[in-house]
């Protein structure tokens, strides 16, 4: 899966470099960039990979956690041995964490990289209408792999309780994808604009503030507290469904 | 129908144990006594609520009611206590298929807090060794056979010392050696002092490594205790091999016994075994009820039988019946088996 991940900046920086010089304003935010400074092929692979890419594969490993095992039959001897069902709740949901960590970390370094051998890095320009170096460049796309990261640990606490209804680990993961595809819709109803601050989804995308100089750490709290306020929910309902669970499988 | 004297260590006791789903009572009060050190068969037909009660033992399942000691803790409270001395192969083998054996034991073994990581590789070793897989330890689960799977579940369940082992159908899919190493290595285990919990629906298996059992009908505890106590609750009966079956049916009947010619294949008279020709044996069966509780019995006041089988075997030979052969048959655990959860075919509902 992380492999699929890093297929993406290569996919885009390859497709950047074989085809004609991309016209201003066309395609994916910072495209058109692509071509005069490579480090921009992971910004322009994370921003492709948000609404979708990155909470699919964050369903598949959080859907599999708790139900996989069950799926599989393994969860019994898990419980027998006894890993002890808080502990292993924890444990699971750990190793989800280190995907949600790893998996935009990937995507980022992989984009820098094949941009820096494909196209030429160069000081970067940012929103504030500041200049930095390659050097600061490389750190300000780390920082906006770690605020997906963040993004998408409430994601992946929602996708650990689906887990623990189920012994289908298919569904948990379809159910964790489709739940994220509800939300960004619901986020584009204007309609519904009094929810859009409650939806795990709606920060999703607003990393620009780290594109500033200096530094506005504004967007980056809020997101933190709704996404604590996410595993804190969805933790202690993962932790109530499973506790008391009948394991049958 | 206690097993031991009162004050027995009970390795697992249930009282009342309960569970239900929905509607259905799939474990309905049963009241299970395992004896310290015994191999204990649990016998059931199938969806007789087997595989339910040994996942409330183990604290898979949350009973709806009565109380469970296992290993002389309460459960489900000592979970965590308890559960490192007991192995377990709960339905089936499961293990991830695209890890070989011994890397599947030793993720096993890992998720045991008490599992030393210094000793684990030794440990896995030799239970591999024990269930005789340890030339295919690197292989892949992913390739095993069903039986190579079922033995890897139990060298899952021997990982560490335990007192207490819980092995569902533990001989499912193997191959006849396998059978035999399962029935010596259960008995190994016994032998040093841990106690085996088998359930089986295999009576041949059962009546050959337990010390004791208990049958499960449709959710209920139907019998149980040692394996003599069981089959001895069955009724005797004799076995009367005659050329004059006539003669020999009307001498049962004035004893008060109900003989039956055989209609089984089991003599060796051949097709007509009806037929009085000299050369031609026929068998007749006849039960031999218990005395009357409180009656004197007629001769022997001792005696638990309203007819003693030897009177019988007099009675035959004053009345002329030529006896070419004569036993009493203890009622087999599959007799006791079937009279207590029944003939048919169909799952209890």
């Amino acid at each position: 899966m992380l492999c699929a991940l890093a297929a993406i900046p290569i996919l885009i920086a390859v497709a950047v470099r074989v085809s004609s010089a991309v016209p201003p304003g066309r395609g994916p935010a910072f495209l058109d960039r692509i071509a005069q400074n490579g480090l921009f092929v992971g910004v322009t692979a994370l921003v492709v990979s948000v609404p979708l890419f990155l909470p699919l594969t964050v369903g598949v490993v959080a859907g599999d956690t708790i139900a996989g095992e069950a799926g599989q039959g393994t969860l019994r001897y898990l419980l027998v041995a006894p890993a002890g069902r808080v502990r292993l709740l924890i444990v699971k949901y750990a190793g989800t964490a280190l995907f949600v960590v790893v998996a935009p970390l990937v995507v980022a370094l992989t984009g820098a990289g094949i941009g820096a051998a494909l196209f030429p890095v160069g000081p970067v320009t940012l929103l504030s209408g500041d200049t930095i170096g390659p050097g600061e460049a490389v750190v300000r796309l780390l920082l906006i792999a770690a605020y997906l990261a963040v993004s998408l640990l409430g994601l992946s606490a929602i996708g650990l309780f689906i887990s623990t209804l189920t012994d289908v680990p298919v569904g948990a993961m379809a159910a964790t994808v489709v739940l994220s595809v509800v939300a960004q819709v619901l986020d584009a109803l204007p309609q519904l604009e009094w929810l859009h601050p409650w939806l795990f989804s709606h920060y999703w995308l607003d990393f620009g503030d780290l594109l500033r100089q200096p530094v506005s750490w504004d967007s980056f709290a809020v997101n933190a507290l709704l996404q604590g306020g996410y595993i804190a929910v969805f933790g202690a309902l993962a932790y109530g469904r499973f506790i008391t669970k009948d394991v049958l499988s | 129908m206690s097993t031991g004297g009162p004050g027995a260590e009970l390795s697992i006791e249930t009282r009342g144990l309960t569970k239900r789903f929905g509607q259905q009572l799939a474990v309905n009060g049963v009241d299970l006594a395992v004896p310290k050190g015994a191999v204990f068969g649990f016998l059931g037909p199938n969806g007789s609520g087997k595989t339910t009660t040994i996942r409330l033992l183990l604290g898979l399942a949350t009973a709806t009611g009565g109380t469970m000691r296992v290993l002389g803790e309460d459960m489900p409270r000592k979970l965590a206590d308890v559960l490192p001395r007991v192995g377990a192969l709960v339905e089936g083998p499961a293990f991830y298929p695209f890890l070989s054996g011994a890397a599947n034991l030793r993720r096993m073994d890992a998720a045991d807090p008490y599992g030393s990581a210094a000793t684990r590789r030794a440990r896995v070793q030799s239970a591999l060794e024990r269930v005789g897989l340890t030339h295919a330890a690197d292989k892949l689960v992913r390739a095993y056979s069903l039986g190579m799977k079922q033995r890897l579940g139990i060298a899952n369940a021997l990982l560490a010392p335990r007192e207490l082992l819980v092995l569902d159908e533990p001989t499912n899919g193997l191959d006849p050696q396998g059978t035999r190493e399962v029935r010596s290595l259960v008995r190994s285990l016994a032998a040093d002092g841990a106690t085996v919990f088998v359930s089986s629906h295999l009576l041949a298996e059962v009546e050959q490594i337990c010390t004791h059992a208990a049958i499960m009908s449709a959710g209920r505890l139907v019998a149980q205790g040692t394996l003599a106590e069981l089959r001895g609750a069955g009724q005797a009966r004799i076995r009367v091999l005659t050329p004059d079956p006539g003669a020999a049916a009307q001498v049962l009947t004035g004893l008060g016994l109900t003989a039956a010619l055989s209609t089984d294949g089991r003599t060796s008279g051949g097709a007509g075994s009806g037929a009085a020709g000299s050369g031609t044996d026929a068998a007749l069966f006849a039960s031999l009820p218990a005395a009357p509780p409180g009656a004197a019995a007629r001769e022997d006041a001792s005696s638990a039988l309203a007819v003693e089988p030897e009177a019988v075997v007099a009675a035959l030979v004053a009345a002329g019946v030529r006896v070419r052969g004569f036993a009493t048959e203890q009622a087999s655990l599959e007799d006791r088996f079937v009279a207590l959860t029944g003939e048919g075919f169909d799952v209890v509902q």
